[in-house]
Formats: C-alpha cells, structure tokens, sequence
C-alpha cells in the first residue's frame, strides 16, 4: 500500500504519482499522512483507486477526481471535490465554503456542516450533507441533488436551473426563483438513491424532506420583460 | 489576497510562547501575503506608563532619539530597538509632549502605535524576514495579531502595511477590499479624527476606534460596522483586553478559528493553525458570516 507522509513528500510529487496510475492498477490503496491544510491533495485522479487522507486538507482537495474514492478523515477547506466528474469523496468533518462546486458527477458526502455556497454551480454532482448548510448555497445550480440533513442557510437555491435541493431541517430563506415543490415519485427514488449511497438510507426517511427546484421564471424569455433587452 | 493569523492566549503558562507560536503561523501564511508582514502583540505594561512604537527613519540612530526624548521630557526614558523601530515609555502624565516631540520630528521617527501592553511592528518584505529580523519569536504576552499583505488597495510601503492603530491599545487587520472608505473616511475627519495613509484599512480601525470612543463595546462597534462599511472584509481586532473577528455577509474571504482551554486562534487557512500545540485537541470551526467573535479578559 502506497503511504505518503507530506511533511516529507510533496504534495505534488504525490499527485504526480497518482496520475500516473494505469487503469488496471494493481496500487489500489493509497494513504496520505500529515495533510496539516495544504491544498490540492488528490486533485486531478482517474483510476479507481481508494485514497484515505489522514487530517484535515487545505483548498480544492479531490478537484477534478474521476473514479476514485477519497476519504477525508478531519475537515476540508474551500472547493473540496470541485469539478468532480464520478467516484466519491467523503468528508468526515465539516467543509468549508464551495463544496462541489461545478461538480458534474460522482457524489460528495460530508458528515459535518457545509459552509456558504455549498454545490454553487452544480452541473451532476449529487452531495449528501448530514449537518447543516450555509447562505447561498446550490446558487446557479444545473442539475445534480443536493440533499440536506440539517438545515439550509440564506438565499438557498438563488437563480437555479434543474438542480434538486432535498433538506430535512429548517430553510432560512429561499433565492430567486427558488420555490418549494411537490416531490413526484420520481424524485422520491433520486433521494432514496441519494442517501443509499451515501450510506444513511436507514436513518434518514424520504418523507421527512422538502424539494425545492426553479420555478423557471428566472432564465425563460418573458414578453412582459421585453422593454428590459 | 492576504493572510491573517491570531492568538489569543487563555492559559498563562503559554504567555512566554506566544512571540515563537504567531510567528510560526505568520510564515505559514507567506504564500498569501508575500510584500509586507506585520504583528501587534500585546505584552507588558505598567498603568502609569504608556508605550510608543516608532518607526526610525534609515541613518538615524536609535539611541539618540532616547537622549532627545528624555532631554525634552526632562525625565527619563525607557528604550528598546527591535530592528527598524523603537519603543519609548514615558510617564502617562507626558504623553501630550512626548506625541508633540514625534511630530516636530517627523524627519526622523513615524508613530506606528501607542499602548499601555500593545506594540506593533511591520515591514516591507517576506514575512519569514521580517519576524527574524524583529525577533518576534522571543517575544512575550496575552494576545497577538498578524498580518501578511498583497497589496491591492493602495502602495506597497510600510505605512500600508498592518496591523493599523489608530487608538491606543487598538489594532485591526484586515483581507479584503472595502469600497466606501472615502466616505467614511471623510466622515471620520469631520468628527476629527485624523489617518496617516490613504489605505481603506486604516479607514475600518478608526471606524472601530470612533465607537468605542463614543462607548460602544468592541462587539458592538462591530456590530455596526456591518451597517456602515461596504465591500469585502476578513477583520480582525485586538484591544487591550479583547480579541475579535468578523467577516462580511458574503464571507468572501476565508477564515478559520480553533479553540481549546489554552487558547482561541484564527487563521486564513487551516494551514496556520496546524502549527499550534495541541491543535488536534481543540475545536476546529469557521466563523460565520456577518457574526461577532469576541473574547475579552476580565
């Protein structure tokens, strides 16, 4: 099993490492030491490889990740798995502003709370928080769940396009055409899917949450608004 | 960008460490503030004696400007140099006339800050540099404040860089850009306060100072500052007794707080904190937007 310390390897160097990884990679199991905030571990994989990051990671931590699976055991700063396009990261402590952001696919899953602007810009991501989230967060998003155990902040959803925000808790304030909506069975199973993978499908009940999407008023071409282009 | 790094100390028996811990996170924080670093700390202090810290222009040499000041107050002076600046102590009672003797002699010395504990010292250069080169790491006390700059709003030159004092014991650093600093600045120079540069920084500590000058509290000044500055802040501020932090209601700019029984400190990235003792033990939060932090020592 490859096992980093970064007080003695770069980070870089270890990144390096794992981008060179073939597709049938025999090194399945990596190990990061010693993280103590730096940014850009694990950014940038594709190889269906398991990470397990030992402490807390600085920014951008799993940007960009295809495939692997990268667990975080401590908390993560700015943009943790931003961009990702598949596989998982998990967070097991809270993550700072912009989780998932840009995310296109795969799923994020954090364990603590969400800073603002959680999944801002979300484009396929699905993110599982099982703490609260903060103001602004799913603003501009394109599609992708996000599914809130605790509560949502200010502003949740602000100018959204077809993104689905699931919480359980209280919201404090909706964005711009975001409206609360009636969950068809459809998106019942998104959200059973949701919390299945990310492990909770026992504890968290479908019923106990809310959906909130675009009401679509925003980013269609309205006549009455014809005097404003 | 910029980096702010705080300590502020709940147990005693770190007071001796406080001057080696902030220096160890203010290098951390090099890579977002590479042109100028700078640290208030608060340290000793007698009630009857207040403490100047004056920058000493290049060619001039330290111990003469004691002999001036002494000769001028016709009393004695307490001295000591740290590098570029110098700390004068006088009697309470002639703080008037010795303020009086720095201006007359402006081609020599510039006021970097007055305090009975608080000193502050700052430097153009890598924050790496100017920490060795004022030995902040052998230095003592309660509480401290950082600060590494890149600069946007105005030159890179000492007196732009943090932290700002503008009243006694007060200090403030500041990430961000504010965007009515003109206004309020002109606001503040009709109520008759004065600035020494023409950094936006400067304009949100006497901002703070005017408050708590008119009664308000630290946390209340900064209450209020939500409703009267405009723009982008990480603030972080020192008073005698107090320590604060606060960032605008769009949390643009980053910040992360730990706390345990022997400390409270702040950072602009985790990386800071990650060089405290026993950093694993404390609580690991960051601070929310538009929310008041404060500590304060009975």
């Amino acid at each position: 099993m490859p096992t980093h310390d970064l007080n003695v390897t770069a980070v870089r160097a270890v990144n390096d490492a794992l981008h060179k990884l073939p597709p049938d990679t025999n090194e399945t199991l990596w190990q990061i030491d010693n993280p103590e905030g730096r940014h850009a571990i694990g950014v940038g994989i594709d190889a269906p490889v398991d990470v397990e990051i030992n402490g807390h990671v600085g920014y951008y931590c799993g940007g960009m990740n295809k495939q692997a699976s990268i667990r975080i055991h401590g908390n993560a700063g700015t943009g943790v798995a931003e961009n990702m396009m598949s596989g998982l990261v998990h967070v097991m402590g809270d993550a700072s502003q912009s989780a998932g952001a840009t995310g296109c696919g795969g799923l994020l899953v954090i364990d603590g709370d969400a800073a603002a602007r959680c999944g801002i810009s979300m484009k396929g991501i699905d993110i599982l928080v099982k703490g609260s989230i903060g103001a602004m967060s799913a603003f501009m998003a394109q599609a992708g769940s996000l599914v809130v155990l605790g509560n949502a902040g200010d502003a949740l959803g602000d100018s959204i396009y077809e993104a689905s925000i699931f919480v359980r808790g209280h919201v404090k304030s909706l964005g711009a055409d975001c409206i609360e909506k009636p969950m068809t069975s459809e998106d019942r199973d998104r959200l059973a899917d949701v919390l299945r993978r990310g492990g909770i499908d026992g504890e968290a009940k479908v019923e106990d949450f809310r959906m909130y999407g675009s009401a679509r008023q925003l980013y269609h071409f309205h006549v009455d608004n014809i005097e404003s282009y | 960008m910029c980096g702010i790094v705080g300590l502020f100390l709940k147990n005693k028996e770190l007071q001796p460490e406080l001057g080696a811990m902030l220096s160890r996170m203010l290098v951390t924080m090099s890579a977002r503030g590479p042109d100028s670093a700078g640290v208030a700390i608060y340290g000793a202090g007698e009630p009857d004696k207040v403490k100047l810290t004056l920058r000493v222009a290049d060619g001039t040499d330290p111990a003469q400007l004691e002999g001036e000041l002494a000769a001028t107050l016709a009393s004695p002076v307490g001295a000591c140099v740290h590098s570029s600046h110098i700390v004068l102590t006088v009697a309470r009672s002639r703080e008037a006339e010795a303020l009086d003797w720095v201006k007359r002699r402006d081609d020599a010395v510039q006021l970097v800050s007055v305090g009975s504990t608080m000193e502050i010292y700052k430097e153009v250069g890598l924050p790496e540099r100017v920490a060795h080169a004022f030995g902040f790491a052998a230095m003592h006390g309660t509480h401290a404040v950082g600060h590494t700059r890149m600069a946007t709003e105005s030159a890179v030159t000492t007196a732009g860089a943090h932290p700002f004092s503008t009243g006694e014991d007060q200090c403030l650093v500041h990430n961000g850009s504010l965007s009515n600093h003109n206004a309020v600045r002109r606001t503040l120079q009709r109520e008759g306060m004065t600035f020494a540069t023409q950094n936006d920084s400067e304009v949100a500590a006497g901002y703070l100072t005017w408050r708590m000058k008119h009664g308000a509290s630290l946390r209340e000044s900064l209450t209020s500052s939500l409703d009267d500055l405009d723009g982008f802040f990480t603030f972080v501020v020192g008073t005698r007794n107090g320590f604060a932090v606060l960032r605008d209601p769009i949390a643009c700019k980053p910040a992360v707080m730990a706390e345990s029984d022997d400390y409270v400190a702040f950072g602009s990235e985790y990386r800071a904190l990650s060089v405290l003792p026993n950093i694993a033990k404390a609580r690991v939060f960051e601070p929310e937007p538009a929310t008041v932090y404060a500590w304060e020592r009975p």
